[in-house]
């Protein structure tokens, strides 16, 4: 039995590190830089090796790999069978997410030592940096839905510190502020679905839900299945609670994932420093909501309409974010709406999977798609922010022929649009290639929207690539000052993630992680494969006809599809819709009578109260007249009456 | 024939308590108040209370009343008239003690009271002061130092509150 | 009507001839000499009860003995408190010296 009760410290570090940099940072900030690098350094290594003896030592038991407990504290006791309990949890997934959080929050920390360098608040940013890497490894190793609750909310509240780090610019505010509503907008339906879940299963505890809710678990729990029918049948304008439950976490999973229609706060979160976006808008809490459907896999795989919610939302999504990419100018909004889309095939893997054997296939195809993207969007993010800190500017027309200035930057950049277009043997190839495979298996009409979304991928992604290393000849603007490409601090991780996007495709992923544990055999398929494959270079060769040279075949499409043009440039208008809906209807209707009420009801009584109150002591003040005979008037008539009453009434 | 001096004396205090509160000229009102007080230590003589009689008149009569008229002197223009009260005013305070009195009254006639005959010569001096230094039982010292504390505060009291400052620019 | 209740109401008749003074009268003077008459007729009241109902023992003589005391000493507190006042207000009436109100 191998102890994994050093795994606290992958927890506690980042928070310590927290403490201190935001407490003392100021003092020196550039020893809070590298403490928090080293510190997250620390953690990394500590969670590979527990990798290590989670997957290769420990092995599987029974044929699966058996979720352990290292950690399990009661904190809120509510009844003998209700209890919040904090507690750390290892199965595959929250193992393979503590790797995956760890090694991009190290990249970034260090990467951050040379993007950031000069900046006032130094200190308080690696501060932020580390109480984020807390809270998401908290939030991935929660053994309680409610424990889960308080890290996501945590996330929440350190993504909203980070994207208003420039709290100088009101366009930061403005988002970081959208961010932070849209989230705990969508949260609300997470408690909402928590509380019905655990009203139904009668506990908070993860691993009592799953069995409760799963009556064909071998282990334990709950034999006859009653408690899963009680849920199961009790219902709701005709569906059953247990399906709200699941449905309602799933908004809140989509909220922080930036799913359809609650994907407005992912473009403006764009405004916060670059490598906050490659930590959090990439790798790490948008893929939260992906993580809270893959925890409660099991449940979710007993009712196909949630399932079915998650594959058509999922899909849609991706979809949608893939036809907005391609008329963004923003590099960073492009790397925004691509991550959506690419979390939409994360989603869908998830809702066209099953549970059991070779059916979990999708399970371990998302989960490795969360891997490699992790992977190689970070890398994408820091590389663009290597352009950005070299440019400084955003926008696509202020860059171009940059290749022969950035060399470093424009590999890893090649490598990495290479890896999410699904070119082999980049990891990206792998890992979509088995989601592709697993939503032929199931629907096909997914299956049509994710090829279709695949070609769109390399499609936007190359132009994106070829429209800042390619297209015309960079001509530097304004300071004529020439300096490097990037420090050692910047260049060093675009290498090391580099390298990890060309080798993580050969990971046996599904043999480590998937649904029931058991050990999924992903074979390769030629044919679907060659589809698949041939999808993403047509993409790119499109790519490659408009944006190689600068020429005026794209203006003159643009102006051939017109409004459709106009309305993907314009994000399809849904924040307008949502800013309609808040200002015009709930501002007018139900805002603002509301403040009427609160001025002249509520206030108004109060007021009242105190007039009342102002009068009758008004009315009898007079009897303090200050004369000592009426004063003495008073005290006879009171000794005269208290006698009478004692000698009558007693 | 005693009946006789207890009606009398009875009705002197009375009238000489009327008038006391009723006169519009301050100073006959402080001598109808001698006389009072004189009138109750003659009612003390009657009921062989003499060593009573004997206090009430020294410093009741001989203390208080002078000191009363001092005062008189020194705050007052002593010819001039009072003015009176309202005539509301006295009628209410006249209905009010007369409802009071009524009611004691009543009281009074409603009661038995378990009269001891009276039996011994009348208390000597020797006897009362035996009892007010003795600190046994039925003994009357504590009230008796307390008293001679409460005087010896009385007169800082008074010396201080009277005590007039000397002017800041002098 | 025994002697002892013709007493007792004689006293009573004394307290309440005081209360009205008491009430009635504006000097602050002439207010402290109705004091003084409540205060006498609640010594004749506890001369009576001594007599009448407590013979052998002096218990009630001793109170009044007190009561002379501290009327006495009250009357010395009062009459610096009206001088100071006179003073102050330059006026003995009562309904001059009325600050200390709302």
């Amino acid at each position: 039995m191998v102890n994994f009760s050093y795994i606290s410290f992958v927890l506690i570090i980042p928070l310590v590190v927290f403490l201190i940099t935001g407490l003392f940072g100021k003092k020196v900030p550039a020893l809070s830089g590298m403490l928090g690098t080293v510190g997250m350094l620390a953690a990394a290594c500590l969670s590979y090796f527990a990798a290590y003896e989670y997957f290769i030592v420990a092995g599987r038991t029974d044929g699966v790999f058996p979720a352990v407990i290292a950690f399990k504290h009661t904190w809120l006791q509510f009844s003998p069978v209700l209890s919040i309990d904090i507690g750390i949890l290892l199965d595959p997934i929250s193992v393979m997410m503590l790797v995956v959080v760890t090694t991009v929050s190290l990249m970034v920390h260090l990467y951050s030592m040379g993007y950031m360098h000069g900046e006032e608040r130094y200190a308080t940013y690696y501060a932020f940096l580390s109480l984020f890497s807390f809270s998401m490894l908290g939030l991935v190793v929660s053994t309680n839905i409610f424990q889960m609750y308080m890290f996501w909310e945590l996330v929440g509240v350190s993504s909203f510190l980070l994207v208003g780090f420039y709290y100088s610019k009101p366009s930061a505010v403005a988002a970081a502020k959208k961010a932070f509503i849209v989230t705990r907008f969508a949260d609300l339906g997470f408690l909402a679905g928590i509380l019905l879940l655990s009203f139904y299963s009668e506990s908070l505890d993860f691993q009592t839900i799953i069995q409760r809710m799963m009556p064909a678990l071998p282990a334990g729990g709950d034999h006859d299945g009653s408690i899963f029918l009680n849920a199961n049948t009790a219902s709701f304008m005709g569906v059953s609670a247990l399906t709200w439950a699941l449905c309602l976490i799933f908004i809140g999973g989509a909220g922080k994932s930036a799913m359809f229609p609650l994907h407005v706060w992912l473009p403006d979160a764009m405004e916060g420093p670059t490598p906050v976006s490659a930590l959090i808008h990439a790798a790490t809490m948008v893929v939260a909501g992906v993580f809270l459907v893959a925890r409660l896999f099991p449940v979710y795989s007993q009712i196909p309409a949630a399932l079915d919610v998650v594959t058509y939302i999922g899909a849609f999504s991706a979809l949608f974010a893939a036809v907005i990419a391609c008329t963004q100018t923003d590099i960073k909004r492009v790397l925004a709406y691509s991550t959506m889309s690419q979390i939409g095939y994360m989603m869908f893997a998830l809702g066209v999977s099953g549970y059991w054997g070779e059916k979990g296939l999708g399970f371990s195809a998302s989960m490795f798609h969360l891997f490699t993207h992790a992977m190689f969007k970070a890398l994408l993010f820091l590389g663009a922010g290597a352009v950005i800190h070299y440019v400084h500017s955003n926008e696509m027309k202020d860059m171009g022929g940059l290749r022969k200035k950035m060399p470093l930057t424009n590999a890893v950049f090649l490598i990495a649009c290479l890896a999410i277009s699904g070119v082999p043997p980049f990891s990206g190839f792998f890992s979509k290639e088995e989601i592709l495979t697993a939503a032929f298996e199931h629907n096909k009409i997914i299956y049509a929207v994710g090829l279709a979304t695949a070609c769109l991928t390399a499609f936007y992604m190359f132009r994106l690539y070829l429209s800042i290393f390619w297209n015309k000849e960079y001509k530097e603007h304004g300071h004529t000052e020439h300096h490097d490409e990037a420090p050692i601090t910047m260049k060093l991780p675009l290498v090391i993630l580099a390298i990890a996007t060309l080798i993580t495709g050969f990971i046996p992923f599904s043999a480590y992680v998937s649904a029931d544990g058991r050990a999924v055999a992903s074979e390769f398929h030629l044919i679907p494969a060659v589809i698949a494959v041939s999808a993403g270079l047509i993409g790119i060769f499109t790519a490659i006809f408009f944006y190689a040279r600068k020429n005026n075949k794209p203006e003159m499409i643009s102006v051939a599809f017109g409004n459709v043009y106009r309305s993907a440039y314009r994000k399809f208008y849904v924040d307008e819709l949502y800013l309609f809906v808040t200002k015009k209807v709930i501002f007018n209707f139900i805002s603002a009578p509301a403040a009427w009420i609160d001025k002249n009801v509520v206030d108004g009584a109060m007021n009242l109260i105190a007039a009342v109150t102002e009068n009758f002591s008004d009315s009898i003040k007079t009897v303090q007249s200050g004369k000592i005979s009426n004063y003495v008037m008073w005290f006879f008539a009171a000794a005269i009456l208290l006698s009478m009453m004692i000698v009558y009434a007693f | 024939m005693s009946e006789f001096f207890l009606y009398l004396i009875s009705i002197m205090i009375l009238v000489f308590g009327v008038l006391t509160v009723t006169s519009s000229k301050i100073f006959r009102a402080s001598v109808y108040l001698l006389f009072t007080l004189i009138n109750v230590a003659a009612l003390y003589f009657y009921l062989q209370y003499e060593f009573l009689a004997g206090v009430q008149i020294v410093v009741y009569v001989g203390g208080i009343v002078v000191l009363i008229i001092f005062s008189l002197f020194l705050t007052h223009r002593v010819g001039a008239d009072l003015p009176g009260p309202s005539n509301v005013r006295m009628l209410f305070t006249f209905l009010a003690v007369l409802f009071a009195f009524a009611f004691c009254y009543s009281l009074l006639l409603g009661n038995e009271f378990p009269e001891v005959p009276f039996a011994g010569s009348s208390l000597s001096i020797r006897e009362i002061g035996k009892a007010m230094l003795n600190y046994g039982e039925g003994g009357f010292v504590l009230p008796f130092e307390v008293v001679s504390v409460l005087l010896l505060a009385a007169l800082v009291g008074s010396i201080a509150i009277a005590f007039r400052t000397k002017p800041k620019n002098s | 009507m025994s002697e002892m209740k013709f007493i007792l109401a004689i006293s009573f008749a004394l307290f309440f001839i005081g209360a009205y003074g008491f009430l009635t009268r504006r000097n602050m003077i002439t207010m402290l000499m109705a004091v003084e008459l409540m205060l006498n007729a609640v010594n004749i009241n506890f001369v009576v009860f001594n007599k009448y109902l407590f013979a052998g023992k002096l218990d009630g003589l001793f109170f009044a003995v007190f009561i002379i005391t501290i009327a006495a000493a009250e009357a010395a507190v009062a009459i610096a408190i009206i001088i100071n006042l006179y003073r102050k207000f330059k006026s003995i009436d009562e309904d001059d010296i009325d600050t200390l109100r709302w």
